[in-house]
């Protein structure tokens, strides 16, 4: 796969610029077999050095990073006899938010995610995976389609956030997340929700209340994105590093503060580098946090949820 | 955010200052007293001017009949946050200017005799924004209504969620949207009003959620603010877009009442209602 690589992974995209030179000389028999080696070993050992110190800004743009597996990788890599489910039965089917019914390691599911878009086209029919009212309300109905069928709820998390349209507001997307929130408390099957990307405030929450919340290394999860704080608090969006720093939003922290459940460690240099590995590592992580959902009766499931939501905050008595 | 009222008009402690205030609606110099005989709500064009949760929650509700619910509960700078300035220095700044401990203030009492629980954003405390006090505050007063099976009234003003407490903040929104739906399930009923402005995450959550969405008349009201969205769609926005008779015309609220009439509409729907003993 060709890689695309971030400003600050510059280092490793030089040496793998030079492999590749390599590898083709290989092909016209040239013997390079010792350089390679060594070019090999030296983006392994730079890749690993840039990533033992990544900062939160950093994270942010690997959540962000244009090769990163989305919603629709994980469903076609970890289920089975998936259907989509489509529309609110009122409006419209939102492409920024995918759901259906599917197998998970032998079990039938209802999944749920956000869908970002690869190539320009796709990315505007997805709406850059900011879900419209219409895509909380499809996901709604397949909150209550999972509840009529006793099946397991599975949302994948991967949103810049709400979108902030004339029509999104016009059809009340606030309501649209609200019910969203209320059905979640209460909703009388498991759910687990996973961050793969990008946790964007309101909009991802609106799938994100349950029973457990996982979060990929280098995910983030933020009540506002850092350049929309940064323009909000320090006037100026270029203090996005500074805000995304101040704002605590990388899994390690999310997990520290209780509000995640288990961060799942990525292969080195991000998800998108080796995609089997990551899937491997999610499709674990998912298993053994829903067989023990799964194992609990409905009153101890719906009892622990609420005591989870009711403990979210810290204040002085 | 609206830029509804200069400066000058803000209230503080809930108070416009000085005997004279300019209507920022339609410009009339009014004396202070009549306004305020008037919930501030100015006698010439009906704009309604801004006013504190405390303020609020005394008119509204039946004289001498409150008590304070959940008043000790502090804010934390758990995060350590630092932008510009400290969270810590903005929340004592803002203790000072309100008189208030964080944004919201929640109590019981009587409303036309039958007793009701109350809460009300205080919008001159961090731009009403809903941290972890907030949130605690509101599901205590969740839990106070349902073990009273008295309804539940919020008047909502915020600019969303606090930002200085990061994730916890949004997780706020869970936390009052799980209360409301505990309440909904005991048919507790909760009406919200919502006034100038409500936005963000407050919007989001436990301001849309009620049993009956009231307006006051011309409150901004939306989850993205207007200037967000105009750099969004990069056109213009629609005249009245995001105000009260905006909401109204499509369908997310039940209905505006002009706040001189909030004892008397909302005092009678609650006896509608039933939760309540009718005298």
């Amino acid at each position: 796969m060709y890689l695309n690589f971030l400003d600050f992974e510059h280092p490793i995209a030089e040496i793998e610029a030079q492999l590749a030179e390599l590898r083709r000389l290989k092909e016209s028999g040239e013997p390079v077999d010792l350089e390679i080696e060594r070019l090999a070993r030296l983006s392994q050992e730079t890749t690993q050095e840039i990533f033992a110190n990544l900062d939160a800004w950093k994270i942010t743009q690997l959540s962000r990073h244009p090769q990163r597996p989305y919603t629709l990788d994980y469903i076609a890599r970890l289920f089975t006899d998936v259907e989509f489910l489509a529309g609110d039965r009122s409006t419209a089917d939102d492409p920024a938010l995918v759901g259906g019914v599917a197998r998970f390691e032998g079990r039938a599911i209802v999944f749920l995610g956000h869908q970002k878009g690869r190539d320009t086209k796709e990315k505007v029919f997805r709406n850059f995976g900011m879900p419209r009212p219409e895509g909380y309300r499809k996901a709604l109905r397949l909150m209550r389609f999972a509840e009529r069928f006793h099946l397991p709820l599975i949302t994948f998390i991967d949103t810049p956030g709400a979108y902030p349209g004339i029509d999104a507001e016009k059809h009340n997307q606030s309501e649209a997340i609200a019910r969203n929130l209320e059905a979640m408390a209460e909703l009388r099957v498991p759910i687990l929700s996973c961050v793969i990307g990008e946790g964007g405030s309101g909009g991802a929450l609106a799938i994100g209340v349950g029973d457990r919340l996982l979060m990929l290394q280098y995910s983030i999860y933020s009540v506002i994105s850092p350049e929309g704080c940064a323009s909000i608090l320090w006037k100026s969006a270029s203090k996005a590093p500074e805000a995304a720093s101040t704002l605590g939003l990388t899994a390690d922290k999310i997990y520290a503060l209780g509000m995640a459940d288990e961060v799942i460690v990525e292969p080195l240099g991000g998800g998108h580098r080796d995609v089997p590995a990551l899937m491997s590592s999610v499709r674990e992580a998912l298993h053994r946090h829903l067989s023990e959902l799964v194992g609990k009766t409905e009153e101890d499931l719906l009892a622990e949820r609420m005591a989870r939501i009711m403990h979210y905050g810290t204040y002085e008595q | 955010m609206s830029s509804k009222g200069a400066p000058e008009n803000r209230p503080r402690k809930g108070i416009p200052e000085g005997l004279w205030t300019r209507c920022p609606g339609c410009a009339a110099v009014l004396y202070r007293p009549e306004l305020e005989r008037n919930l501030f709500v100015c006698p010439k064009c009906s704009h309604h001017m801004r006013i504190g949760a405390r303020l609020r929650l005394e008119w509204f509700l039946d004289t001498d009949s409150t008590v304070e619910i959940a008043a000790g509960i502090s804010p934390v700078d758990f995060l350590q946050f630092k932008d510009t300035r400290r969270y810590r220095d903005r929340l004592v700044q803002a203790q000072k200017t309100t008189g208030e401990r964080d944004a919201l203030v929640t109590m019981t009492g009587t409303l036309n005799g039958a007793p009701v629980v109350a809460a009300a954003f205080e919008f001159a405390f961090l731009g009403g924004s809903m941290g972890s006090v907030v949130g605690e505050r509101f599901v205590r007063a969740c839990n106070t209504a349902l073990e009273m099976k008295a309804p539940l009234i919020c008047f909502s003003a915020s600019g969303g969620a606090r930002m200085q407490e990061a994730l916890t903040s949004l997780m706020q929104m869970a936390k009052t949207s799980a209360a409301l739906s505990r309440l909904a399930r005991y048919g507790v009923p909760y009406l919200s009003v919502m006034t100038d402005p409500t936005t963000g995450g407050v919007t989001a959550s436990l301001a849309m959620l009620g049993d009956i969405n009231i307006a006051e008349p011309g409150a901004l009201i939306g989850f993205a603010g207007p200037r967000v969205i105009e750099q969004t769609v990069r056109e213009s926005l629609p005249e009245g877009f995001q105000h009260a008779e905006f909401l109204l015309a499509s369908g997310a609220i039940d209905l505006i009442l002009d706040r001189r009439e909030h004892r008397n509409r909302i005092g009678r729907l609650v006896h509608l209602l039933g939760s309540s003993k009718p005298t």
